[in-house]
C-alpha cells in the first residue's frame, strides 16, 4: 500500500516537471549539444536553408476568347548549391474546367493537377504552361484561378546531418592573429566591469544604508539603469557622447576643458599623459566598460544593500564604545560582513560579463576596439556568415567558463577550508 | 586639533559646494544660458569663506537669518554682479546656498574637537555627494532622452546644448516625432508585438512553472535533487551560445520572423528562474494544508488551484513581473529571429531604426521613451515585488 503511494507521487512528479524539463530540454540543453555539432562542420548561412522548390503561377488570358485560360508556373530550385529530389506538383481548380493538353508528366482528377517533375538540380529552372477551357462555355474569372496557390514537395539532403567533420573551425579560431587580442579584449572589459560595478555597489549601498529624506525614492533611481531596456540606454549614450553634436562634448567644449571633440566611442586609442608619462589608453573599450558599470551596480548595489541590512547594530554600538573611527568601522566591520556576497556577485557578474552582447554590440557593434568573444560570434556566424566559425568561437566561450567556474570554486573552497 | 579639524572642515565644505554649484550650472546651462566657465576659484574663496564665518558665529544669530544673509551674499556677488544671468538661476544659487549654509550649520566648534570629527564630516558630506552624484549620472540620461525626443532636427544641430522646450508650441509640433513613428513606423504594431510576446511568456512560463515548481518542493521523486540544483546552472548558461544552433533550427523548422518562436525561447530561458523563485516559496507554505486536502481527496490539480496558488499570490505576481520585464527588454534573440519588419519587437525596431543613419535621432529617442517607460512604471508602482523578484533571479543580464 505504501509502495503504491509512493509510486502515484512519483508518477505526478514527473507529469507536473514532464512540460518544464522537455521545453528546457529541447530549448537549452540540446541547442548546446548541437553547437558541439556544427562547431566540427564547415557550414554557412546560405547551407542552412532548406533548398525549396518553388512556382510563381501567372494567369494569362487567350486573345478573344474568354472561356479559355492559360496558366504559366514559374518552377525553380531556390538553392543554388543543392539537388531536390522527386518533387511533387499539386495545384486545385474550378469545378468547370478542363484541360486542353496534359503534359506527360501530370495527372488530373478531380479537378485537381498533379505533377511529379522527379529531380530538380541545383539552381533549375522550367516554364511550365497549361491551356484549360471551361466545360460550359463560361467566362474564366482570373480572380478565382490567382487565389489558389500551388503545393510542391520534395526532398534534399541536409548539410547539417551529415557525418562530415573537419577541425578547420577551431584552427582558424585559435590560431588566428587577432585571437589574442580577442581574450584580452575581453578580459579587459569582463574584468573591469564587473570589479567596478562591485566598487560602486558597495558606495551606493554604504551611501542608502544611512537614513536620509528620499531614501526610497533613491533606492528606486538607484535600479533604474538596471530595468531599463538596453536598446533605449545604449542609444541615449552613443546621443550623449556623439562627438559632433552630442551634449558631452558640446558640455566639455562650452566649458573650455577641450579644444576639440572627442569621439569616445569610435576612437580606438588615446594619448594620455600623467606626470610626464605618456601611455596609450584604450578609449572605445573603457566607454563601453563605463556604460557596463552604469548599467549593471544596482545588481551588486541591491545585494550589498541586502546584506549590508542584515548586520547587526550591536557590532556598530560595541564599536561606538570602543571610540571606532568610521573608516575602521568600515574596513573592520562593514567588509568582512559583505565579502561573501561580493565573491558571489564576482562570479555571477563575471560569467554574464563575459557573455554580454547587447550592450557592446548596440553602442560600437564592435567597432573601434571592442570587439569581445560574443560580438566575434555574431560576426563570425551573421557578418561573415560562417556559422561553422561562430559555433566555435562560442564553444570556446563555454570552455573558458567551464575553467573559470572550476578554479574560482576550487580557490572558494581553498578558503572555505582555511576558515 | 581644533585648527587642523577646521580647516579640513571648511576644505571639505568647500569642495562640496563647488559640486553642488556646478551641477547647477550645467543645468542652467542646459537650458540655454551662456555660462562659460565655473568660476571655481571664486565659489571655493566663498565656501572657505562661508564655512569659517559659520563656524566663527556659531549660534549668535538664528540659523534662518544666517543662511538668508550669507545665500544672498553669494547670490549677489556671483550670479548678479559677475554673470548678470536671469532670476530664475539666481533663485536656484539662493536655495542651494540656504540648503548648504543649513548643512555646515549642524557643525560647531565644540564638535570639531571630538575625536574622529574630520572622519564623520568627511563621511556626512561624501554621502551628500554621493546621493547627488548618483542622482545626476543616473538620471541626467533619461532626461535627455525625454528631452531629445520632443526636439526637432535643427534645433538639436544648432545648438546641441539647449535642453529647453518650448510649450507654447502647438501640441501636434510637440510631440510630432510620437505622431511620426506611430504613422510611419508602425510603432503601434510593434507595442502590440512586445505586448503579445511578453505577456504571452509570462503566462506560458507560469503554467509550466507553478507545477514543476509544485513537484520539487513538494514531492518525491528520483532526479529531483539534480534537478533542482541544474536549474541554476543551466541557468547560468550564456545565452549568445544558444543563439547559433537555435538560429539553425529556427530557420529549418521555419520558426524565425514568428511570434511562436520568440514565445518558445523566452519561456524556455525564463522558466528556471521562474521555477527556482517559486519552489523556494511552496517549501515555505505549511504542509498541513495540502494534507487536508489530500483527505478530502483533492487531486494534485485541486491541490494547486485550490490552495498553492491562492497562497502564493505574491511570489506569483513578483515571478509574472520580472519575467515580463526580461521578454519585454529582450533583445539579442529578437534581433536574431527577427528580420522581417512585420514580425518586429520594440526593442528590435528601435535597433532597425537606428540601422538608417538617415533616421533623426529625436524619432530614436521617442521610440526609446517609448520602450522604456512601460518598465520604469511596473518597477515604480510594484517596486516591492520586483526588487524580491531581482534579488531572487539575481543573475540575468
Amino acid at each position: 500500500m505504501k509502495d503504491t503511494l509512493a509510486n502515484t507521487e512519483k508518477k505526478t512528479a514527473y507529469i507536473l516537471t514532464l512540460p518544464a524539463v522537455t521545453l528546457v530540454f529541447a530549448i537549452i540543453l540540446f541547442p548546446i549539444f548541437a553547437n558541439v555539432w556544427i562547431s566540427f562542420k564547415e557550414v554557412e548561412l546560405k547551407d542552412i536553408r532548406i533548398p525549396e522548390p518553388r512556382a510563381k503561377k501567372i494567369v494569362k488570358s487567350i486573345s478573344k476568347d474568354p472561356s479559355k485560360i492559360k496558366i504559366l508556373y514559374k518552377l525553380r530550385n531556390s538553392s543554388l548549391l543543392q539537388e531536390i529530389r522527386d518533387v511533387s506538383f499539386q495545384d486545385k481548380f474550378p469545378k468547370n474546367f478542363e484541360i486542353e493538353k496534359l503534359d506527360p508528366r501530370c495527372d488530373y482528377q478531380k479537378y485537381t493537377l498533379k505533377c511529379k517533375f522527379g529531380n530538380w538540380p541545383a539552381k533549375y529552372r522550367e516554364n511550365f504552361q497549361i491551356v484549360f477551357g471551361t466545360n460550359d462555355g463560361s467566362n474564366i474569372d482570373k480572380k478565382v484561378l490567382k487565389s489558389t496557390k500551388p503545393k510542391l514537395n520534395g526532398s534534399s539532403d541536409n548539410i547539417l546531418l551529415n557525418t562530415n567533420f573537419t577541425l578547420k573551425n577551431f584552427k582558424k579560431v585559435l590560431f588566428d592573429n587577432e585571437f589574442v587580442d580577442l581574450l584580452l579584449t575581453t578580459f579587459y572589459y569582463t574584468f573591469f566591469g564587473t570589479l567596478g560595478s562591485i566598487i560602486f555597489g558597495i558606495l551606493t549601498a554604504q551611501m542608502v544604508n544611512q537614513k536620509f529624506y528620499g531614501r526610497t525614492f533613491m533606492r528606486s533611481v538607484l535600479l533604474f539603469p538596471y530595468v531599463a531596456p538596453v536598446v533605449a540606454l545604449a542609444y541615449t549614450w552613443e546621443l550623449l557622447l556623439d562627438p559632433n553634436s552630442g551634449t558631452l562634448n558640446s558640455l566639455l567644449i562650452n566649458y573650455q576643458v577641450i579644444e576639440t571633440p572627442i569621439n569616445l566611442l569610435g576612437q580606438k586609442y588615446i594619448n594620455i599623459n600623467i606626470l610626464g608619462f605618456d601611455f596609450k589608453l584604450r578609449l572605445a573599450l573603457t566607454t563601453v566598460i563605463m556604460f557596463e558599470i552604469w548599467r549593471y551596480f544596482p545588481l551588486a548595489f541591491l545585494f550589498i544593500l541586502a546584506r549590508l541590512q542584515a548586520i547587526p547594530k550591536e557590532l556598530y554600538e560595541a564599536a561606538d564604545v570602543d571610540g571606532a573611527s568610521p573608516f575602521q568601522k568600515f574596513f573592520n566591520i562593514t567588509l568582512p560582513q559583505i565579502t561573501a556576497v561580493i565573491s558571489i556577485l564576482f562570479m555571477i557578474r563575471f560569467i554574464w560579463n563575459f557573455n554580454k552582447f547587447e550592450d557592446v554590440f548596440l553602442l560600437t557593434g564592435g567597432a573601434s576596439g571592442t570587439r569581445t568573444l560574443p560580438i566575434n560570434v555574431y560576426q563570425q556566424g551573421f557578418a561573415i556568415s560562417d556559422i561553422g566559425m561562430g559555433s566555435a568561437v562560442s564553444m570556446v566561450i563555454v570552455v573558458l567558463l567551464l575553467l573559470f567556474m572550476f578554479f574560482y570554486f576550487k580557490l572558494l573552497g581553498k578558503r572555505v577550508d582555511e576558515n | 586639533m581644533r585648527t587642523k579639524n577646521s580647516i579640513l572642515f571648511t576644505l571639505i565644505t568647500s569642495f562640496f559646494l563647488i559640486f553642488i554649484v556646478s551641477i547647477w550650472k550645467i543645468l542652467a546651462t542646459l537650458q540655454g544660458l551662456n555660462i562659460q566657465s565655473f568660476n571655481l576659484q571664486i565659489i571655493f574663496i566663498f565656501g572657505l569663506l562661508i564655512s569659517f564665518a559659520n563656524l566663527r558665529i556659531g549660534s549668535k544669530i538664528k540659523i534662518f537669518y544666517k543662511s538668508i544673509i550669507f545665500s544672498l551674499i553669494f547670490v549677489i556677488c556671483d550670479g548678479y554682479i559677475i554673470q548678470k544671468l536671469p532670476l530664475w538661476y539666481n533663485i536656484g544659487i539662493f536655495i542651494i546656498l540656504y540648503f548648504f549654509v543649513n548643512k555646515i550649520n549642524k557643525y560647531s566648534f565644540k564638535d570639531l574637537k571630538e575625536q574622529h570629527s574630520t572622519q564623520v564630516i568627511f563621511f556626512d558630506f561624501l554621502t551628500l555627494f554621493g546621493i547627488l552624484f548618483f542622482s545626476f549620472v543616473i538620471l541626467f540620461p533619461f532626461y535627455m532622452m525625454l528631452i531629445t525626443s520632443f526636439k526637432t532636427q535643427i534645433a538639436l544641430l544648432v545648438n546641441p546644448l539647449d535642453f529647453s522646450i518650448n510649450f507654447s508650441q502647438d501640441f501636434k509640433d510637440l510631440f510630432k516625432s510620437y505622431f511620426v513613428i506611430f504613422k510611419s513606423y508602425k510603432f503601434g504594431q510593434y507595442i502590440l508585438t512586445s505586448t503579445i510576446v511578453s505577456v504571452g511568456t509570462v503566462i506560458i512560463t507560469l503554467i509550466f512553472a507553478i507545477p514543476a515548481a509544485y513537484a520539487i518542493a513538494r514531492l518525491n521523486f528520483f532526479g529531483k535533487t539534480f534537478m533542482s540544483t541544474s536549474i541554476l546552472i543551466i541557468y547560468m548558461f550564456p545565452a549568445i551560445v544558444l543563439v547559433i544552433p537555435l538560429y539553425t533550427i529556427f530557420s529549418q523548422l521555419g520558426l524565425r520572423n514568428s511570434i511562436e518562436g520568440l514565445l518558445i525561447v523566452y519561456t524556455a530561458t525564463t522558466l528556471p528562474v521562474a521555477i527556482y523563485m517559486l519552489q523556494g516559496y511552496f517549501k515555505s507554505i505549511p504542509k498541513e494544508l495540502e494534507e487536508a486536502a489530500i483527505l478530502d481527496k483533492l487531486s494534485w490539480f485541486g491541490i494547486i488551484t485550490k490552495i498553492i496558488i491562492p497562497l502564493s499570490i505574491p511570489a506569483i505576481s513578483s515571478v509574472a513581473l520580472y519575467v515580463f520585464m526580461i521578454a519585454w527588454n529582450e533583445f539579442l534573440f529578437s534581433l536574431m529571429f527577427l528580420d522581417n519588419p512585420n514580425s518586429f519587437t520594440l526593442s528590435r525596431a528601435i535597433q532597425y531604426l537606428s540601422g538608417d543613419a538617415e533616421t533623426p535621432r529625436q524619432y530614436l529617442m521617442a521610440g526609446s521613451v517609448i520602450v522604456t517607460l512601460p518598465v520604469l512604471f511596473i518597477f515604480v508602482y510594484f517596486e516591492k515585488y520586483l526588487v524580491s523578484g531581482l534579488t531572487a533571479g539575481s543573475v540575468k543580464g
